[in-house]
Protein backbone atom coordinates (compact mmCIF):
# COMPACT_ATOMS: atom_id res chain seq x y z
CA UNK A 1 0.00 0.00 0.00
CA UNK A 2 1.20 3.39 -0.92
CA UNK A 3 0.78 6.88 -0.13
CA UNK A 4 -1.57 8.71 -2.52
CA UNK A 5 0.38 11.59 -4.25
CA UNK A 6 -1.81 14.63 -4.34
CA UNK A 7 -1.27 15.82 -7.94
CA UNK A 8 -1.84 19.56 -8.04
CA UNK A 9 -5.05 20.58 -10.61
CA UNK A 10 -4.64 23.40 -12.71
CA UNK A 11 -4.10 26.65 -10.77
CA UNK A 12 -7.62 28.41 -10.40
CA UNK A 13 -8.23 30.97 -11.46
CA UNK A 14 -8.56 34.48 -9.83
CA UNK A 15 -12.12 34.82 -9.96
CA UNK A 16 -12.50 31.47 -8.15
CA UNK A 17 -10.13 33.06 -5.12
CA UNK A 18 -12.41 33.23 -2.05
CA UNK A 19 -11.98 36.70 -1.50
CA UNK A 20 -12.86 37.55 -4.78
CA UNK A 21 -16.40 37.84 -5.08
CA UNK A 22 -16.57 39.79 -1.54
CA UNK A 23 -14.45 42.44 -3.16
CA UNK A 24 -16.42 43.27 -5.65
CA UNK A 25 -19.38 43.64 -3.54
CA UNK A 26 -17.23 46.03 -1.72
CA UNK A 27 -16.62 47.93 -4.82
CA UNK A 28 -19.76 47.84 -6.20
CA UNK A 29 -21.74 48.97 -3.37
CA UNK A 30 -18.86 52.08 -2.43
CA UNK A 31 -19.19 53.12 -5.96
CA UNK A 32 -23.56 52.52 -5.85
CA UNK A 33 -23.12 55.04 -2.79
CA UNK A 34 -20.72 57.68 -4.20
CA UNK A 35 -23.19 57.93 -7.29
CA UNK A 36 -26.49 58.06 -5.36
CA UNK A 37 -25.17 61.18 -3.13
CA UNK A 38 -24.02 62.69 -6.33
CA UNK A 39 -26.71 62.40 -8.13
CA UNK A 40 -29.07 63.28 -5.32
CA UNK A 41 -26.87 65.41 -3.06
CA UNK A 42 -28.19 64.78 0.44
CA UNK A 43 -27.21 66.96 3.06
CA UNK A 44 -23.47 65.46 4.26
CA UNK A 45 -24.64 65.48 7.57
CA UNK A 46 -27.41 62.80 6.67
CA UNK A 47 -24.61 61.25 4.21
CA UNK A 48 -21.57 62.08 3.46
CA UNK A 49 -20.36 59.88 0.35
CA UNK A 50 -17.45 57.53 0.63
CA UNK A 51 -14.59 59.46 -0.83
CA UNK A 52 -15.42 62.22 1.90
CA UNK A 53 -15.14 59.66 4.70
CA UNK A 54 -12.12 58.22 3.10
CA UNK A 55 -10.72 62.41 3.34
CA UNK A 56 -11.43 62.29 6.65
CA UNK A 57 -10.15 58.79 7.79
CA UNK A 58 -6.68 59.77 5.98
CA UNK A 59 -6.59 63.09 7.83
CA UNK A 60 -6.46 61.73 11.31
CA UNK A 61 -5.21 58.06 10.72
CA UNK A 62 -2.89 58.26 13.29
CA UNK A 63 -5.40 59.56 15.83
CA UNK A 64 -8.55 57.11 14.95
CA UNK A 65 -5.47 54.05 14.89
CA UNK A 66 -4.75 55.15 18.92
CA UNK A 67 -8.70 55.83 20.05
CA UNK A 68 -9.36 52.68 18.10
CA UNK A 69 -6.43 51.04 20.11
CA UNK A 70 -7.73 52.13 23.43
CA UNK A 71 -11.05 50.73 22.80
CA UNK A 72 -9.95 47.39 21.50
CA UNK A 73 -7.90 46.67 25.25
CA UNK A 74 -11.30 47.24 26.39
CA UNK A 75 -12.88 44.75 24.51
CA UNK A 76 -9.82 42.33 25.12
CA UNK A 77 -9.51 42.57 28.58
CA UNK A 78 -12.96 42.16 28.87
CA UNK A 79 -12.95 38.84 26.61
CA UNK A 80 -10.19 37.79 28.55
CA UNK A 81 -12.06 38.10 31.65
CA UNK A 82 -15.51 37.13 30.26
CA UNK A 83 -14.11 34.00 28.36
CA UNK A 84 -12.22 32.94 31.27
CA UNK A 85 -14.94 32.92 34.16
CA UNK A 86 -17.03 31.46 31.38
CA UNK A 87 -14.90 28.37 31.22
CA UNK A 88 -13.80 28.28 34.89
CA UNK A 89 -17.84 28.25 35.07
CA UNK A 90 -18.42 26.00 32.55
CA UNK A 91 -16.15 23.03 33.76
CA UNK A 92 -17.85 22.96 37.09
CA UNK A 93 -21.42 23.10 35.94
CA UNK A 94 -20.49 20.21 33.34
CA UNK A 95 -19.76 17.93 36.05
CA UNK A 96 -22.86 17.46 37.18
CA UNK A 97 -25.99 16.98 34.75
CA UNK A 98 -28.42 17.99 36.93
CA UNK A 99 -27.00 21.28 37.46
CA UNK A 100 -26.99 22.18 33.55
CA UNK A 101 -30.30 21.29 32.94
CA UNK A 102 -30.85 23.99 36.10
CA UNK A 103 -28.53 26.88 35.17
CA UNK A 104 -28.15 26.32 31.21
CA UNK A 105 -31.85 27.70 30.15
CA UNK A 106 -30.78 30.68 32.74
CA UNK A 107 -27.30 31.41 30.41
CA UNK A 108 -29.66 30.71 27.36
CA UNK A 109 -31.83 33.42 28.41
CA UNK A 110 -29.51 35.90 29.36
CA UNK A 111 -28.81 36.05 25.21
CA UNK A 112 -31.86 37.81 24.83
CA UNK A 113 -30.99 40.31 27.71
CA UNK A 114 -29.67 43.82 26.58
CA UNK A 115 -26.64 44.11 28.69
CA UNK A 116 -25.22 47.06 27.37
CA UNK A 117 -28.25 48.73 28.86
CA UNK A 118 -26.42 48.05 32.32
CA UNK A 119 -23.16 50.33 31.16
CA UNK A 120 -24.77 52.85 33.11
CA UNK A 121 -25.12 51.09 36.18
CA UNK A 122 -21.71 49.71 35.23
CA UNK A 123 -20.46 52.85 35.38
CA UNK A 124 -21.84 53.96 39.18
CA UNK A 125 -19.92 50.58 39.69
CA UNK A 126 -16.80 50.69 38.13
CA UNK A 127 -16.34 54.52 37.24
CA UNK A 128 -16.34 56.20 34.13
CA UNK A 129 -12.82 55.16 33.12
CA UNK A 130 -12.23 51.85 31.04
CA UNK A 131 -13.27 49.59 34.55
CA UNK A 132 -17.02 49.84 33.56
CA UNK A 133 -16.64 49.12 29.93
CA UNK A 134 -14.14 45.94 30.63
CA UNK A 135 -16.98 44.81 33.31
CA UNK A 136 -19.97 45.07 30.45
CA UNK A 137 -17.98 42.89 27.91
CA UNK A 138 -17.18 40.27 30.14
CA UNK A 139 -20.64 40.31 31.19
CA UNK A 140 -21.56 39.71 27.40
CA UNK A 141 -18.65 37.12 26.92
CA UNK A 142 -19.69 35.08 30.14
CA UNK A 143 -22.54 33.61 28.57
CA UNK A 144 -22.14 32.57 25.14
CA UNK A 145 -18.97 30.87 26.54
CA UNK A 146 -20.21 29.29 29.62
CA UNK A 147 -23.23 28.26 26.85
CA UNK A 148 -20.64 26.45 24.47
CA UNK A 149 -18.31 25.21 26.74
CA UNK A 150 -20.62 23.15 28.89
CA UNK A 151 -22.53 21.89 25.71
CA UNK A 152 -18.96 20.68 24.58
CA UNK A 153 -17.78 19.50 27.25
CA UNK A 154 -20.93 17.08 27.62
CA UNK A 155 -20.48 16.60 23.70
CA UNK A 156 -18.79 13.41 23.88
CA UNK A 157 -20.39 10.26 21.97
CA UNK A 158 -21.32 7.51 25.11
CA UNK A 159 -19.19 5.30 22.95
CA UNK A 160 -15.72 7.34 22.83
CA UNK A 161 -16.69 7.60 26.91
CA UNK A 162 -17.01 3.97 26.87
CA UNK A 163 -13.71 3.56 25.31
CA UNK A 164 -11.72 5.61 28.23
CA UNK A 165 -13.68 3.34 30.34
CA UNK A 166 -12.43 0.09 29.13
CA UNK A 167 -9.05 1.86 29.72
CA UNK A 168 -9.87 2.34 33.30
CA UNK A 169 -9.21 5.89 32.63
CA UNK A 170 -9.46 8.40 35.26
CA UNK A 171 -12.13 11.33 35.30
CA UNK A 172 -9.13 13.59 34.99
CA UNK A 173 -7.73 11.31 31.61
CA UNK A 174 -11.08 11.33 30.57
CA UNK A 175 -11.77 15.24 30.80
CA UNK A 176 -7.98 16.08 29.21
CA UNK A 177 -7.99 13.73 26.75
CA UNK A 178 -11.34 13.28 25.67
CA UNK A 179 -13.89 16.24 26.88
CA UNK A 180 -12.15 18.72 26.48
CA UNK A 181 -10.57 18.03 22.36
CA UNK A 182 -14.63 17.79 21.96
CA UNK A 183 -15.36 20.99 23.39
CA UNK A 184 -12.86 22.80 21.30
CA UNK A 185 -14.57 23.45 18.50
CA UNK A 186 -17.90 24.49 20.34
CA UNK A 187 -15.29 26.85 22.48
CA UNK A 188 -13.92 28.85 19.63
CA UNK A 189 -17.37 28.81 17.60
CA UNK A 190 -18.19 30.72 21.34
CA UNK A 191 -15.09 32.94 21.30
CA UNK A 192 -15.69 33.92 17.15
CA UNK A 193 -18.86 35.10 18.49
CA UNK A 194 -17.59 36.96 21.66
CA UNK A 195 -14.76 39.15 19.17
CA UNK A 196 -17.76 40.78 17.28
CA UNK A 197 -19.88 41.16 21.00
CA UNK A 198 -16.48 42.41 22.99
CA UNK A 199 -16.07 45.62 20.22
CA UNK A 200 -19.49 46.10 20.25
CA UNK A 201 -20.00 46.31 23.87
CA UNK A 202 -16.69 48.31 24.61
CA UNK A 203 -17.99 51.11 21.97
CA UNK A 204 -21.58 51.35 23.01
CA UNK A 205 -20.91 51.63 26.58
CA UNK A 206 -18.60 54.18 25.73
CA UNK A 207 -21.59 56.14 24.46
CA UNK A 208 -22.38 56.32 28.33
CA UNK A 209 -19.28 58.50 29.24
CA UNK A 210 -15.95 57.81 29.23
CA UNK A 211 -12.50 59.63 27.91
CA UNK A 212 -12.20 61.32 24.81
CA UNK A 213 -9.34 59.20 22.79
CA UNK A 214 -11.59 56.25 22.86
CA UNK A 215 -13.68 55.36 19.93
CA UNK A 216 -17.68 55.49 21.03
CA UNK A 217 -16.44 58.58 22.83
CA UNK A 218 -15.41 60.34 19.31
CA UNK A 219 -18.15 58.80 17.44
CA UNK A 220 -20.82 60.26 19.74
CA UNK A 221 -19.66 63.41 19.89
CA UNK A 222 -18.78 64.10 16.13
CA UNK A 223 -21.90 62.54 15.32
CA UNK A 224 -23.73 65.14 17.78
CA UNK A 225 -22.09 68.53 16.00
CA UNK A 226 -23.18 66.75 12.87
CA UNK A 227 -19.11 66.00 11.66
CA UNK A 228 -20.67 62.65 10.15
CA UNK A 229 -17.70 61.98 7.85
CA UNK A 230 -15.47 61.39 10.96
CA UNK A 231 -18.11 59.31 12.93
CA UNK A 232 -18.47 57.18 9.32
CA UNK A 233 -14.44 56.82 9.40
CA UNK A 234 -14.38 55.98 12.87
CA UNK A 235 -16.81 53.15 12.42
CA UNK A 236 -14.29 51.70 9.68
CA UNK A 237 -11.65 51.68 12.40
CA UNK A 238 -13.54 49.44 14.75
CA UNK A 239 -14.77 47.49 11.83
CA UNK A 240 -11.19 46.94 11.34
CA UNK A 241 -9.92 46.41 14.65
CA UNK A 242 -13.44 43.96 14.89
CA UNK A 243 -11.87 42.02 12.42
CA UNK A 244 -8.26 41.82 12.94
CA UNK A 245 -9.66 40.57 16.70
CA UNK A 246 -11.79 37.45 15.12
CA UNK A 247 -8.71 36.70 12.73
CA UNK A 248 -6.42 36.20 15.31
CA UNK A 249 -8.66 34.25 17.19
CA UNK A 250 -9.99 32.12 14.00
CA UNK A 251 -5.58 31.68 13.55
CA UNK A 252 -5.54 30.09 17.21
CA UNK A 253 -8.51 27.81 16.26
CA UNK A 254 -6.81 26.38 13.47
CA UNK A 255 -2.87 26.45 15.30
CA UNK A 256 -5.12 24.30 18.33
CA UNK A 257 -6.88 21.83 15.90
CA UNK A 258 -5.02 20.78 12.71
CA UNK A 259 -7.42 17.97 12.10
CA UNK A 260 -10.05 20.35 11.25
CA UNK A 261 -7.75 21.55 8.35
CA UNK A 262 -9.27 20.45 5.46
CA UNK A 263 -7.19 20.36 2.25
CA UNK B 1 -10.68 -27.52 27.40
CA UNK B 2 -13.33 -26.40 29.49
CA UNK B 3 -12.50 -28.37 32.70
CA UNK B 4 -9.62 -25.65 33.65
CA UNK B 5 -11.75 -22.45 35.71
CA UNK B 6 -12.54 -20.12 33.02
CA UNK B 7 -11.41 -17.04 32.11
CA UNK B 8 -15.32 -15.91 31.24
CA UNK B 9 -18.30 -16.91 33.39
CA UNK B 10 -21.42 -16.20 32.63
CA UNK B 11 -24.13 -17.56 35.30
CA UNK B 12 -28.13 -17.01 34.56
CA UNK B 13 -27.87 -13.02 33.08
CA UNK B 14 -30.67 -11.06 32.43
CA UNK B 15 -30.44 -7.73 31.02
CA UNK B 16 -33.86 -5.25 30.89
CA UNK B 17 -33.06 -1.68 29.24
CA UNK B 18 -35.67 0.88 29.93
CA UNK B 19 -38.18 1.28 32.84
CA UNK B 20 -41.33 -0.06 33.91
CA UNK B 21 -43.27 1.51 31.17
CA UNK B 22 -41.15 0.84 27.98
CA UNK B 23 -38.43 -1.66 28.86
CA UNK B 24 -36.72 -4.33 26.27
CA UNK B 25 -35.47 -7.46 27.70
CA UNK B 26 -32.05 -7.69 25.90
CA UNK B 27 -31.03 -11.23 27.31
CA UNK B 28 -32.63 -13.57 29.24
CA UNK B 29 -31.14 -16.14 31.25
CA UNK B 30 -28.00 -16.39 29.17
CA UNK B 31 -25.06 -18.50 31.06
CA UNK B 32 -21.67 -19.45 29.00
CA UNK B 33 -18.43 -20.16 29.86
CA UNK B 34 -15.07 -19.56 28.54
CA UNK B 35 -12.07 -21.18 29.27
CA UNK B 36 -8.23 -19.93 28.72
CA UNK B 37 -7.29 -19.49 24.93
CA UNK B 38 -10.66 -20.55 23.65
CA UNK B 39 -12.13 -18.74 20.52
CA UNK B 40 -15.40 -18.15 20.65
CA UNK B 41 -17.98 -16.55 18.39
CA UNK B 42 -21.17 -14.89 18.89
CA UNK B 43 -23.48 -15.19 16.48
CA UNK B 44 -27.70 -14.19 15.90
CA UNK B 45 -30.11 -11.81 14.11
CA UNK B 46 -29.89 -7.92 14.86
CA UNK B 47 -30.86 -7.37 18.01
CA UNK B 48 -30.76 -10.61 20.05
CA UNK B 49 -28.38 -9.12 22.66
CA UNK B 50 -24.64 -10.00 21.36
CA UNK B 51 -23.48 -6.70 21.84
CA UNK B 52 -25.35 -6.10 25.33
CA UNK B 53 -23.65 -9.68 26.47
CA UNK B 54 -20.32 -8.04 25.56
CA UNK B 55 -20.68 -4.76 27.18
CA UNK B 56 -21.65 -6.70 30.43
CA UNK B 57 -18.73 -8.64 30.43
CA UNK B 58 -16.90 -5.62 29.57
CA UNK B 59 -18.56 -3.35 32.92
CA UNK B 60 -19.74 -0.94 30.32
CA UNK B 61 -23.57 -2.10 31.46
CA UNK B 62 -24.62 -3.49 34.34
CA UNK B 63 -26.45 -6.68 34.40
CA UNK B 64 -29.86 -6.53 35.99
CA UNK B 65 -29.68 -10.61 37.12
CA UNK B 66 -26.92 -12.33 37.33
CA UNK B 67 -23.36 -12.85 38.59
CA UNK B 68 -20.66 -12.12 35.32
CA UNK B 69 -16.58 -13.12 36.45
CA UNK B 70 -13.99 -12.39 33.92
CA UNK B 71 -10.69 -13.73 35.24
CA UNK B 72 -11.82 -14.68 38.47
CA UNK B 73 -12.96 -11.00 39.22
CA UNK B 74 -16.39 -9.03 39.32
CA UNK B 75 -16.55 -6.85 35.85
CA UNK B 76 -15.40 -3.72 37.28
CA UNK B 77 -12.78 -5.09 39.06
CA UNK B 78 -11.54 -6.70 36.06
CA UNK B 79 -12.12 -3.83 33.83
CA UNK B 80 -9.81 -1.61 36.42
CA UNK B 81 -6.99 -4.12 36.03
CA UNK B 82 -7.56 -3.68 32.32
CA UNK B 83 -8.14 -7.83 31.45
CA UNK B 84 -9.59 -6.85 28.34
CA UNK B 85 -9.64 -5.17 24.95
CA UNK B 86 -12.75 -4.16 23.45
CA UNK B 87 -13.07 -3.74 19.69
CA UNK B 88 -16.59 -1.57 19.69
CA UNK B 89 -19.08 -2.11 16.56
CA UNK B 90 -18.06 1.26 15.20
CA UNK B 91 -14.11 2.53 14.80
CA UNK B 92 -15.02 5.10 18.24
CA UNK B 93 -11.68 6.66 16.60
CA UNK B 94 -11.09 10.31 18.36
CA UNK B 95 -11.19 13.12 15.39
CA UNK B 96 -8.35 15.14 16.81
CA UNK B 97 -5.81 12.24 16.98
CA UNK B 98 -3.48 11.11 14.17
CA UNK B 99 -4.26 7.22 13.58
CA UNK B 100 -1.30 6.69 15.22
CA UNK B 101 -1.53 8.40 18.08
CA UNK B 102 -5.21 6.94 18.52
CA UNK B 103 -3.75 3.76 18.38
CA UNK B 104 -1.48 5.11 21.47
CA UNK B 105 -4.36 5.85 23.48
CA UNK B 106 -4.59 2.96 25.24
CA UNK B 107 -0.55 2.74 25.99
CA UNK B 108 -0.59 6.55 27.08
CA UNK B 109 -4.30 5.77 29.71
CA UNK B 110 -2.58 2.80 31.20
CA UNK B 111 1.23 4.34 31.56
CA UNK B 112 3.32 2.56 30.01
CA UNK B 113 6.77 3.59 29.36
CA UNK B 114 6.82 6.00 26.52
CA UNK B 115 9.86 4.42 24.38
CA UNK B 116 7.45 1.31 24.24
CA UNK B 117 4.85 2.83 22.42
CA UNK B 118 6.33 3.86 18.93
CA UNK B 119 7.19 0.47 18.56
CA UNK B 120 4.09 -1.89 19.59
CA UNK B 121 2.41 0.63 17.80
CA UNK B 122 3.88 0.43 14.62
CA UNK B 123 3.76 -2.85 14.72
CA UNK B 124 0.16 -3.43 14.76
CA UNK B 125 -0.38 -0.78 11.88
CA UNK B 126 1.87 -2.54 9.98
CA UNK B 127 -0.03 -5.67 10.64
CA UNK B 128 -3.79 -3.81 9.85
CA UNK B 129 -2.15 -2.36 7.07
CA UNK B 130 -2.38 1.28 7.82
CA UNK B 131 1.74 1.74 7.96
CA UNK B 132 1.76 4.85 5.67
CA UNK B 133 -1.30 5.85 7.34
CA UNK B 134 -0.19 6.46 10.49
CA UNK B 135 -0.36 10.75 10.18
CA UNK B 136 -3.52 10.87 8.69
CA UNK B 137 -6.62 12.07 10.53
CA UNK B 138 -9.85 9.60 10.78
CA UNK B 139 -12.14 12.13 8.48
CA UNK B 140 -9.07 10.86 5.83
CA UNK B 141 -9.80 7.14 5.89
CA UNK B 142 -12.29 5.23 4.56
CA UNK B 143 -14.91 3.34 7.05
CA UNK B 144 -12.60 0.13 6.16
CA UNK B 145 -9.46 1.57 7.48
CA UNK B 146 -11.38 3.36 10.44
CA UNK B 147 -12.15 0.16 11.57
CA UNK B 148 -8.83 -1.63 11.05
CA UNK B 149 -7.39 1.29 13.00
CA UNK B 150 -9.47 0.96 16.03
CA UNK B 151 -8.52 -2.65 15.95
CA UNK B 152 -4.73 -1.61 15.95
CA UNK B 153 -5.68 0.49 18.88
CA UNK B 154 -7.20 -2.51 20.70
CA UNK B 155 -4.35 -4.65 20.09
CA UNK B 156 -1.40 -2.46 21.01
CA UNK B 157 -1.43 -2.69 25.05
CA UNK B 158 -1.58 -6.72 24.22
CA UNK B 159 -4.60 -7.51 26.69
CA UNK B 160 -5.34 -10.98 27.93
CA UNK B 161 -8.77 -11.10 26.60
CA UNK B 162 -10.03 -9.49 23.43
CA UNK B 163 -14.12 -8.62 23.35
CA UNK B 164 -14.75 -8.20 19.25
CA UNK B 165 -17.91 -6.68 18.26
CA UNK B 166 -18.04 -7.11 14.84
CA UNK B 167 -15.01 -5.98 14.02
CA UNK B 168 -14.35 -6.86 10.08
CA UNK B 169 -18.13 -6.08 9.03
CA UNK B 170 -17.42 -2.75 7.13
CA UNK B 171 -14.32 -4.58 5.30
CA UNK B 172 -14.50 -6.02 1.70
CA UNK B 173 -14.13 -9.92 1.73
CA UNK B 174 -10.55 -10.12 0.65
CA UNK B 175 -9.34 -7.98 3.61
CA UNK B 176 -11.87 -9.36 5.94
CA UNK B 177 -10.25 -12.94 5.02
CA UNK B 178 -6.59 -11.15 5.59
CA UNK B 179 -7.57 -10.13 8.71
CA UNK B 180 -9.13 -13.45 9.92
CA UNK B 181 -5.20 -14.86 9.04
CA UNK B 182 -3.54 -12.13 11.21
CA UNK B 183 -6.02 -12.27 14.07
CA UNK B 184 -5.77 -16.44 13.70
CA UNK B 185 -2.19 -15.82 13.80
CA UNK B 186 -1.65 -13.29 17.14
CA UNK B 187 -4.68 -15.82 19.00
CA UNK B 188 -2.11 -18.43 18.72
CA UNK B 189 1.26 -16.93 19.08
CA UNK B 190 0.28 -15.01 22.13
CA UNK B 191 -2.61 -17.06 23.69
CA UNK B 192 -5.56 -14.77 23.68
CA UNK B 193 -8.70 -15.57 24.45
CA UNK B 194 -11.38 -13.81 22.40
CA UNK B 195 -14.75 -13.53 22.22
CA UNK B 196 -15.94 -12.23 18.94
CA UNK B 197 -19.56 -10.98 16.94
CA UNK B 198 -20.32 -11.61 13.68
CA UNK B 199 -23.17 -12.00 11.29
CA UNK B 200 -20.79 -14.11 8.45
CA UNK B 201 -21.52 -17.42 9.75
CA UNK B 202 -18.08 -18.95 7.28
CA UNK B 203 -16.29 -16.16 9.55
CA UNK B 204 -17.31 -17.87 12.56
CA UNK B 205 -17.05 -21.21 11.55
CA UNK B 206 -13.31 -20.57 10.10
CA UNK B 207 -12.02 -18.50 13.55
CA UNK B 208 -14.14 -20.40 15.87
CA UNK B 209 -13.31 -22.54 18.74
CA UNK B 210 -16.84 -22.96 19.49
CA UNK B 211 -19.70 -20.66 18.09
CA UNK B 212 -22.59 -19.63 19.91
CA UNK B 213 -25.96 -18.77 18.37
CA UNK B 214 -28.20 -16.48 20.23
CA UNK B 215 -31.95 -15.83 19.14
CA UNK B 216 -33.76 -12.42 19.43
CA UNK B 217 -37.01 -11.16 22.00
CA UNK B 218 -35.68 -12.44 24.63
CA UNK B 219 -31.94 -13.07 23.52
CA UNK B 220 -31.04 -16.48 24.79
CA UNK B 221 -28.41 -19.04 23.74
CA UNK B 222 -29.66 -21.41 21.76
CA UNK B 223 -26.98 -24.18 21.00
CA UNK B 224 -23.59 -24.18 21.02
CA UNK B 225 -21.88 -25.54 18.32
CA UNK B 226 -18.16 -26.85 18.52
CA UNK B 227 -16.10 -25.97 15.63
CA UNK B 228 -13.73 -29.45 15.48
CA UNK B 229 -11.58 -28.48 12.38
CA UNK B 230 -7.97 -28.69 13.42
CA UNK B 231 -5.74 -25.15 13.88
CA UNK B 232 -3.83 -23.82 12.07
CA UNK B 233 -6.41 -22.98 9.66
CA UNK B 234 -5.85 -21.71 6.27
CA UNK B 235 -7.08 -20.91 2.93
CA UNK B 236 -7.35 -24.93 2.33
CA UNK B 237 -9.83 -24.84 5.72
CA UNK B 238 -12.17 -22.85 4.04
CA UNK B 239 -12.56 -25.12 1.12
CA UNK B 240 -12.68 -28.82 2.83
CA UNK B 241 -16.01 -30.80 3.47
CA UNK B 242 -16.01 -30.21 6.61
CA UNK B 243 -16.16 -26.21 6.94
CA UNK B 244 -19.41 -26.96 4.72
CA UNK B 245 -20.84 -29.49 6.77
CA UNK B 246 -20.24 -27.04 10.13
CA UNK B 247 -21.14 -23.98 8.24
CA UNK B 248 -24.93 -25.83 7.04
CA UNK B 249 -25.09 -26.97 10.68
CA UNK B 250 -24.72 -23.08 12.28
CA UNK B 251 -27.29 -22.62 9.42
CA UNK B 252 -29.90 -24.36 10.14
CA UNK B 253 -29.62 -23.72 13.88
CA UNK B 254 -30.32 -20.00 13.20
CA UNK B 255 -33.25 -20.86 10.58
CA UNK B 256 -34.83 -23.27 13.10
CA UNK B 257 -34.27 -21.19 16.03
CA UNK B 258 -35.55 -18.24 13.98
CA UNK B 259 -38.61 -20.00 12.49
CA UNK B 260 -39.38 -21.64 15.61
CA UNK B 261 -39.44 -18.62 17.54
CA UNK B 262 -41.50 -16.25 15.27
N1 LIG C 1 -28.88 1.47 25.60
C1 LIG C 1 -30.00 0.78 25.29
N2 LIG C 1 -31.21 1.21 25.70
C2 LIG C 1 -32.33 0.53 25.40
N3 LIG C 1 -32.36 -0.59 24.70
C3 LIG C 1 -31.20 -1.08 24.25
C4 LIG C 1 -29.95 -0.42 24.50
N4 LIG C 1 -28.96 -1.14 23.93
C5 LIG C 1 -29.56 -2.18 23.34
N5 LIG C 1 -30.90 -2.17 23.53
C6 LIG C 1 -31.85 -3.17 23.05
O1 LIG C 1 -31.37 -4.45 23.43
C7 LIG C 1 -31.53 -5.37 22.38
C8 LIG C 1 -30.21 -6.02 22.07
O2 LIG C 1 -29.35 -5.05 21.52
P1 LIG C 1 -27.86 -5.38 21.08
O3 LIG C 1 -27.24 -4.12 20.65
O4 LIG C 1 -27.20 -6.14 22.15
O5 LIG C 1 -28.12 -6.33 19.81
P2 LIG C 1 -27.06 -6.99 18.82
O6 LIG C 1 -27.26 -8.47 18.90
O7 LIG C 1 -25.71 -6.48 19.09
O8 LIG C 1 -27.58 -6.47 17.41
P3 LIG C 1 -26.72 -6.10 16.11
O9 LIG C 1 -26.34 -7.39 15.48
O10 LIG C 1 -27.72 -5.34 15.28
O11 LIG C 1 -25.57 -5.28 16.54
C9 LIG C 1 -32.16 -4.61 21.22
O12 LIG C 1 -33.54 -4.94 21.18
C10 LIG C 1 -31.95 -3.18 21.55
O13 LIG C 1 -33.07 -2.43 21.11
MG1 LIG D 1 -24.37 -5.24 18.11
Amino acid sequence: MSVVEIVPGPKPSIWQRPWVAPLIVFVAVVGLWEALVLIFQPPVFLLPPPSLIWQSLAGQFGALMSYGFNTFLEAVGGFVIGCSLGLVVAMFVARSPRLSELLLPFAVASNSVPIVAMAPIAIVWFGIGPGSKIAIVAVMCFFPTMVSAVRGLTAASPDAIALMRSYAATDWQIFSKLRVPTSLPFVFNAFKICTAVSMIGAIVAEFFGGAVNYLGIYIKTQASILKTPDAWAAILVACFYGLFFYFVIALLERWLMPWRRMP
Amino acid sequence: MAESTPIIAVDKVSKIYGNANASTVALKDVSLSIAKGEFVSLVGPSGCGKSTLLRLIADLDKATQGTLLVNGHAPDVARKNREYGFVFQAPTLYDWRTVERNAELPLEVMGRAKADWKPRVDKMLAMVGLRDFHDHYPWQLSGGMQQRASIARALSFDPAILLMDEPFGALDEFTRERMNMELLDIWQTTHKTILFVTHSISEAVFLSSRIVVMTPRPGRIATVVDIDLPYPRTFETRESPRFFELMTVVRETLKEEFVGHE
